[in-house]
């Protein structure tokens, strides 16, 4: 069937922030869904809450709402657009659990615009637990035995037939949210009423474990002829028990006959057929018992998924591009497969290789927070890797996490493991923790049986095998020097996917000596094709992995090559932000006639979608993997300052003259507290006063110097990693002492894997700015000198909370023109000083003396992309990262506002940028901002007022601010005078104010009614904080402490509001912004805008 | 690790060198036409799949023996293929459905192999160059590339009397069916899977490749079918006569080869593709319906798509156009080219079978 001629407008629903559970997977699947359908000439309407995502350029939809994904906003938006259709199956569960909403209003589906997709039936026969169980047994499918509750007092007693162990599985949930095995009534007790919390509809099931059994998924797709197909299998390494979000996955499935995978087929296609996904792709995922074969069925996501992106990058098969062209009427046969031009997408790839995925966790941010992985999935981010054989695919995902480790072991990092005996090794590889994988492979290097891990475990013994083949190369190759080493042993190693680094450990020489021996021998990496149908037909795609075999496919060119380098896999403080400017870097030169080639090892991105660059390298980001790409293509310029800091830190060793933009020696200034701190003096810009130390001593003097508070932190760290504030000198000496011994002993964390203190890694110690502002300049410099401007933003919180976990807004609300003029002035002169070719990010910190006037101090500059980069783009529709590209490449600034690249920017509107944390998460962490970075993603608001955009942006971030009800503050001394005027505001609105003693004198004091005042901690007077939050008798919680560190006062406040659900700030500053845009927003009408119209000023007055 | 590996190359008749351990049974030289595989699951059913016979199977995943081998799982009693070329033969399997490991049944089987080798870069050069003859093993190069020279490619070959029975034998129908029909299958090589489907709508019996059409007839079955099995379809062509002297007087239903030498009953021709159909994902459309099923295929030898007035293509392979199906009303036959009987690969077609039946209610 030919494509639907009755739609003429498609909503298509975004999935928001990125948030553990849902990454940049759907930016993906959002941006090939928008492209495919303005193609085939449909009108695009888009909502999406997310700057940082490619799909909300404003090319890629005729409309782009950065609006939050609520559903009175969505009913706003249809009310304005009419579209003729909703596609919600490409944003996540988010946009699935949005149009369920709208459904329910009649706004969607039945008497309002239809679904396509899937449709409301389809989404709650598979996302109501009880609707698909029922569905699942209609068509004689097995699955664990279960039982349904609604309530505590229901659950309680269908965990009585179910019987212990059993897992706890909400509705309508994402990334596991709210699961949980139980062993005991205890814990099912605790874990059942999390469920019901959950679940948006109070559903949960309540199941028989079947931890231990194998993992699968299959991704399978289905047209409006009831084609079906299967795109990839998946197996977990990790058995049930494991969210597969937490799993370290393989595509194909490993250890399935071909009776019991045809099975799993014919049973995978039941399920999409009965569930009644029409058109599009669906993650079916089942469980087999290793013992018998018995198959049950886990559950079906009605939708594209995360793993729909993996297997789309595994194979090659479009999954969303694809989806979104059956949910428009075509069908599979219609479709061209792109990657072999002549055959259709109406097949099933089979691949001639093994992948691998890694997922990424970021504990290490989350002090207090346990380690161990189980039905809830905490990672942030994940890897993926492509070898030819399973050995080689896994160590090259390990390599590309960039957690230190250079495979399977084999490194420094592995001395840890020493430390454990024989018992303690085993029972470590039967919890399933993030180095679990370590474990088994030390656990099989020491001989302690394959069998014995296995049972132990759980884990597959043909998966235990192969580790013992890397584990005993491993052996094998430790016994020889690098002159016994051959070409066959080193082709071995190499096939096995051991690194150079590795094997200059284990042969005791440098990584340089052992690439050298290894040429020498003929033994080099060759780069295979990924073609969905293992070389049965020629591919037209050139998307490519290395290994070792005989030959080579890398197609012959004779255009400029540039080579951008992505940013990795997703963590804290590296993230969607970053893959979007290397998107941005391929588009504009592509434009611009060169030939782009990206490296990068994020199955979730844009940037790895074979469509995006005219070349994708599928690799790790090591200087191993990049020189070999660099080996093969010899292109003439390396992108590494868009990607954040993994690329950077190859800028150096990488061919001298081959890097674009700002001079490697340039960023080393920025980088090196030394000549940095020259450069600011030289040029005259103020800084907070400090010094480097690397003993408590030296530290005490810098201190006593400077004055207290002080920030201490150690060098060469991302995301405010381990950076504290410190108010005296026995703090400070404690806080040294852990700096130094990170690594060692009970405060070991990763950061002692990345190295201890030393007089190259030493310990910055700088005063500590109070009350300042703080604002974030991102500029584009080109070689002529001159410097444009793309934004400058003001932080809603104040210096010392990360500037990636505090809102922050364009045009700065307070900030005076003298001020704003400094910092660009300010920001323009560092650029000159280096020599900045491309982007800039300047940190300044503001403080405003009591007679107005401002002080402006330099916290630190980056001569790269910057976090805030789309979201400046977003603000003022001027495409700084695609500026950037083309400068590196020789234009200048002049030349792109004649090509009209860059355009004036756009004004007349208001845009706040606000963080997205993830406490729900980690229940037991402090939700208190700090400057150590923990936000995974971030959301915009766009209105007329500060005040509008920012309650916007605290909708879209799940923090929606109360209309009434009561507010609890509890403020530190200094914060008073500020939170008094916030307070006076909430009662104004109506509010009931709640306070502990302090807090309340004040108020009291200063003629504000005080309905309830709570005891502070240890005081056994007035009522209960956690009683009152945990009572659900509080709508807002207002809590700063005194000091911003790990040890701040009110963690009990901060942890009954996050196990609560309770918006918490804590801030005065946060509080001061949401009561006035709490009292603007309820008191002004729901307005939407396009970004289209906000960028094109004339439209936006015509429609006013 | 290095232990006791036996190096061995493969030499293509054109001369390419590809270099390996040995695996499986010693062998010094091992000739035949090397064909490649795509299918990512069923190792054991394609290696003891007879319509191999006098070929070398190349895996083009990876890893093969990962789930080990089992006793049901065989598609004759014995592998006919010569040889096996792999890039890694799993060490250790696990399933809970084996019985042993792969290498132990190549050993028990006298199937030699060859692992270790760049079978992305083989299967590359056979897309290109086409099916070749070639040969591996622990001979040195040289010999090894005489082998190539002379292992004879299967054109012009009939090698279904190397596979068939020597003996008419009886599968009894399942024990569930009610009131089986009674069919006649050809044996030119035929899979033990198609047995089974069949078994479960008749009681079958099954007759040597060489059988004539009058013998077929005086057995009065209800249906005839016509086995896969090896070779050019060109060349058997005792079957040619015998299946002309059954048309219009029995339905016949034929799979592989048994399409091939219907449809040369029936007037066409058949050609040589250039590097064949293998593998468990080709899509075919049901001219029919227009729905889309994907099929499980081992074929180099394909019908012309010039069919005789009386006969109809069925069914047709998306991605190249090849004619995957065929039926004369008149004369009350059909075939199709893919299994749908899988074994390994997918279901999708397995309503053929019932078709069968149809095919066969309507003629008593
Ligand atoms: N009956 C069960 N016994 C043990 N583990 C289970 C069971 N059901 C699910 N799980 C585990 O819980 C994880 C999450 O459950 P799932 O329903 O897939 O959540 P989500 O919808 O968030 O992906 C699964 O990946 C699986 O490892
Ligand atoms: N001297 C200072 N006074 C107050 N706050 C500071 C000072 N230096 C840094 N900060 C705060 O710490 C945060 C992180 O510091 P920054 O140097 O940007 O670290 P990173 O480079 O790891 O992101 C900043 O966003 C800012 O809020
Ligand atoms: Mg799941
Ligand atoms: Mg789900």
């Amino acid at each position: 069937m030919p494509k639907r001629t009755d739609i003429e407008t498609i909503l298509l629903i975004g999935s928001g922030p990125i948030v553990i559970g849902q990454a940049c997977e759907f930016d993906y699947s959002g941006t090939q869904a928008c492209r495919v359908l303005m193609e085939e000439g449909y009108r695009v309407v888009l909502a999406n809450s997310n700057p940082a995502t490619i799909m909300t350029d404003p090319e890629f939809a005729d409309r782009t709402y950065l609006e939050p994904l609520d559903p009175d906003v969505l009913a706003a938006i249809i009310d304005r657009e009419r579209p003729d259709a909703v596609l919600p199956t490409l944003g996540g569960q988010t946009a699935l659990n949005l149009a369920m909403a709208l459904v329910e209003r009649g706004v969607v589906g039945e008497g309002g615009v239809p679904l396509i997709g899937a449709s409301a039936e389809a989404i709650a026969t598979a996302e109501d637990r009880e609707k698909f169980k029922e569905a699942m047994v209609g068509i004689g499918l097995q699955l664990p035995s279960s039982g349904f509750a609604y309530t505590l007092a229901e659950a309680m007693d269908t965990v009585a037939s179910v019987g212990l162990p059993a897992i706890i599985r909400p509705s309508y949930i994402l990334g596991g949210g709210g699961t949980g095995i139980a062993a005991t009534h205890e814990e099912f007790r605790v874990l059942a009423a999390e469920g019901l919390a959950t679940s948006p509809i109070s559903e949960i099931l309540i199941e028989q474990s079947i931890a231990g059994w194998k993992e699968y998924e299959l991704e399978v797709m289905r047209d409006t002829a009831d084609n079906c197909v299967v795109v990839c299998s998946i197996e977990n390494l990790d058995p049930m028990g494991v969210h597969t979000g937490d799993s370290i996955t393989v595509a194909p499935a490993q250890t399935l006959s071909d009776v019991e995978y045809q099975t799993m087929r014919d049973d995978a296609f039941r399920v999409i057929r009965r569930v009644g996904v029409e058109t599009g792709g669906s993650n079916i995922q089942f469980a087999v018992n290793p013992t018998d074969g018995r198959q049950v069925v886990i559950e079906m996501n009605p939708r594209v998924s995360r793993s729909s992106a993996l297997a789309s990058k595994a194979t090659g098969f479009p999954i969303a591009k694809i989806a979104a062209r059956l949910a428009v009427g075509y069908t599979l046969d219609e479709i061209p497969n792109d990657i072999t031009a002549k055959t259709p997408a109406c097949f099933e790839p089979t691949i001639d290789y093994v992948v691998t995925k890694v997922p990424r966790w970021a504990f290490e941010k989350f002090p207090g927070v346990s380690d161990r992985l189980g039905t809830r999935m905490q990672s942030v981010g994940e890897v993926m890797a492509i070898g030819r054989t399973f050995p080689e695919s896994l160590q090259k995902a390990l390599r590309s996490l960039e957690q230190g480790r250079l495979g399977l072991g084999c490194d420094p990092a592995e001395a840890e493991l020493a430390a454990l005996d024989d018992d303690e090794i085993v029972r470590a590889a039967a919890t399933a923790t993030p180095q679990r994988i370590f474990h088994l492979a030390e656990a099989l290097r020491r001989g302690l049986g394959q069998s014995r891990l296995a049972a132990a475990t759980g884990v597959d013994p043909w998966f235990l095998d192969q580790i013992s083949i890397i584990v005993e190369e491993r052996a094998h190759l430790a016994g020889l020097g690098i002159d016994g080493v051959d070409r066959r042993t080193w082709r071995r190693a190499k096939r096995l996917g051991f690194s150079d680094g590795q094997l200059a450990y284990l042969l005791g020489c440098t990584e340089g000596d052992v690439r050298a021996a290894r040429l020498a021998a003929g033994v080099a990496a060759t780069f295979k094709t990924v073609d969905t149908c293992a070389a049965e037909f020629e591919a037209h795609t050139p998307y490519l992995y290395s290994t070792y075999e005989d030959d080579d496919e890398v197609p012959a060119s004779d255009g400029k090559k540039i080579v951008i380098l992505g940013s990795g896999p997703n963590r804290i403080g590296q993230g969607i932000e970053f893959d979007y400017c290397c998107v941005h870097a391929s588009f504009a030169l592509a434009d611009a006639g060169y030939e782009t080639i990206m490296v990068n090892c994020n199955p979730e991105t844009v940037s790895t979608d074979y469509d995006t660059s005219d070349r994708l390298y599928f690799e790790p980001l090591t200087l191993e993997d990049v020189q070999n790409v660099l080996d093969a293509e010899q292109p003439d310029g390396i992108i590494v300052s868009l990607g954040g800091q993994t690329p950077l830190k190859l800028a150096a060793a990488l061919p001298e003259g081959l890097v674009l933009g700002t001079s490697p020696a340039s960023i080393d200034v920025a980088e090196d507290r030394q000549r940095w701190n020259e450069l600011c003096d030289r040029l005259g810009l103020r800084q907070p006063a400090g010094d480097t130390a690397t003993t408590v001593e030296r530290a005490i003097e810098i201190a006593e110097d400077v004055g207290y508070p002080v920030l201490v932190r150690p060098s060469y760290v991302l995301g405010g990693r381990a950076m504290e504030i410190v108010y005296n000198a026995a703090d400070l000496s404690r806080a040294m002492k852990e700096l130094a011994h990170f690594g060692a002993g009970e405060t070991a964390g990763s950061l002692g894997r990345e190295g201890g203190l030393s007089a190259e890694r030493p310990v910055l110690v700088d005063r500590f700015l109070e009350d300042a502002i703080e604002v974030d300049v991102d500029a584009v410099r080109d070689a002529t000198g001159e410097v444009f401007i793309g934004g400058v933003m003001e932080h809603v919180e104040e210096a010392g909370v990360h500037s990636g976990d505090s809102a922050c807004a364009i045009p700065p609300p307070t900030l005076g023109h003298a001020t704003i003029e400094l910092l660009e002035e300010q920001t323009g002169a560092l650029a000159a000083a280096l020599d900045v070719r491309g982007l800039l990010n300047v940190q300044f910190a503001v403080r405003r003396d009591p007679g107005g006037h401002d002080e402006v101090f330099v916290i630190e500059a980056n001569p790269r992309a910057s976090r805030t980069v789309p979201f400046v783009a977003k603000a003022t529709g001027v495409p700084l990262a695609k500026l950037a590209a083309r400068i590196m490449v020789g234009a200048t600034l002049a030349e792109l506002r004649t090509e009209g690249l860059l355009r004036p920017k756009a004004t007349g509107h208001v845009s706040v940028k606000e963080a997205v944390l993830p406490f729900g998460r980690f229940p037991e962490s402090d939700t208190l901002l700090g400057p150590e970075m923990r936000s995974t993603g971030e959301v915009m608001g766009i209105d007329t007022t500060f005040g509008l955009a920012f309650a916007k942006t605290q909708i879209s971030a799940a923090n929606p601010l109360p209309r009434s009800g009561s507010v609890f503050l509890s403020l530190a001394d200094r914060d008073k005078p500020a939170g008094l005027r916030a307070a006076r505001r909430f009662a104004e609105m109506g509010f009931d104010l709640v306070a502990t003693s302090g807090t309340a004198d004040y108020l009291i004091d200063h003629g504000l009614g005080v309905a309830t005042v709570v005891a502070k901690l240890g005081e056994d007077t007035g009522s209960d904080a956690v009683e009152l939050i945990s009572g659900g008798k509080v709508d807002l919680v207002v809590n700063t402490p005194r000091g911003r560190g790990p040890r701040a006062d009110g963690a009990h406040i901060r942890r009954a509001a996050n196990l609560a659900n309770v918006p918490c700030l804590t801030t005065v500053a946060a509080a001061t912004a949401a009561a006035g845009g709490m009292d603007e927003w309820f008191n002004s009408p729901l307005r939407v805008r396009s970004l289209q119209e906000y960028h094109h000023q004339s439209q936006l007055t015509m429609e006013l | 690790m290095s232990g006791d590996l036996r190096e061995a190359a493969l030499v293509l008749a054109d001369g390419t060198v590809f270099e390996g351990e040995a695996i499986g049974p010693p062998a010094a030289t091992v000739g035949g036409e090397v064909v490649f595989n795509t299918a990512m699951t069923g190792y054991q059913e394609i290696i003891t799949d007879p319509s191999y016979a006098g070929q070398i199977i190349t895996f083009t995943y990876p890893h093969i023996g990962n789930y080990g081998v089992n006793g049901v799982d065989n598609e004759a009693s014995r592998p006919f293929c010569r040889g096996v070329i792999v890039r890694d033969l799993a060490r250790r399997h696990s399933s809970w459905r084996s019985s042993g490991d792969l290498a132990t049944f190549m050993r028990a089987s006298g199937i030699p192999g060859i692992a270790g080798v760049d079978t992305r870069r083989l299967t590359r050069h056979l897309r290109d160059s086409g099916a070749m003859p070639g040969a591996f093993g622990t001979a040195d190069h040289t010999t090894l590339k005489q082998a190539a020279v002379d292992a004879e490619s299967t054109d012009g070959c009939d090698l279904t009397a190397e596979v068939t029975c020597a003996e008419p034998y009886h599968r009894p129908a399942a024990a569930d069916v009610e009131s089986p029909f009674h069919v006649v299958a050809y044996d030119f090589g035929i899979k033990s899977t198609i047995l089974r489907h069949l078994s479960k709508l008749a009681r079958v019996e099954v007759v040597p490749a060489s059988t004539s059409a009058a013998d077929v007839l005086d057995r009065d079955p209800d249906g005839v079918f016509l086995s896969n099995g090896p070779g050019d379809p060109a060349a058997v062509t005792h079957a040619h006569q015998a299946i002309a002297g059954l048309i219009g007087r029995v339905p016949v239903f034929g799979i592989c080869l048994g399409h091939q030498l219907l449809a040369t009953a029936l007037g066409t021709s058949t050609y040589k593709l250039p590097f064949g159909h293998h593998g468990g994902n080709h899509p075919v459309r049901r001219i029919e319906t227009g729905g889309v099923e994907i099929t499980s295929q081992n074929h180099n030898y394909a019908v012309a798509d010039d069919v005789p007035t009386g006969v109809e293509i069925t069914h047709v392979n998306l991605n190249d156009g090849v004619v995957e199906g065929i039926r004369s009303t008149e004369a009350r036959a059909f075939s199709v080219q893919y299994h749908p009987e899988a074994g390994p690969g997918p279901h999708d077609a397995a309503y053929l079978f019932a078709l069968f039946a149809d095919l066969m209610t309507e003629g008593v």
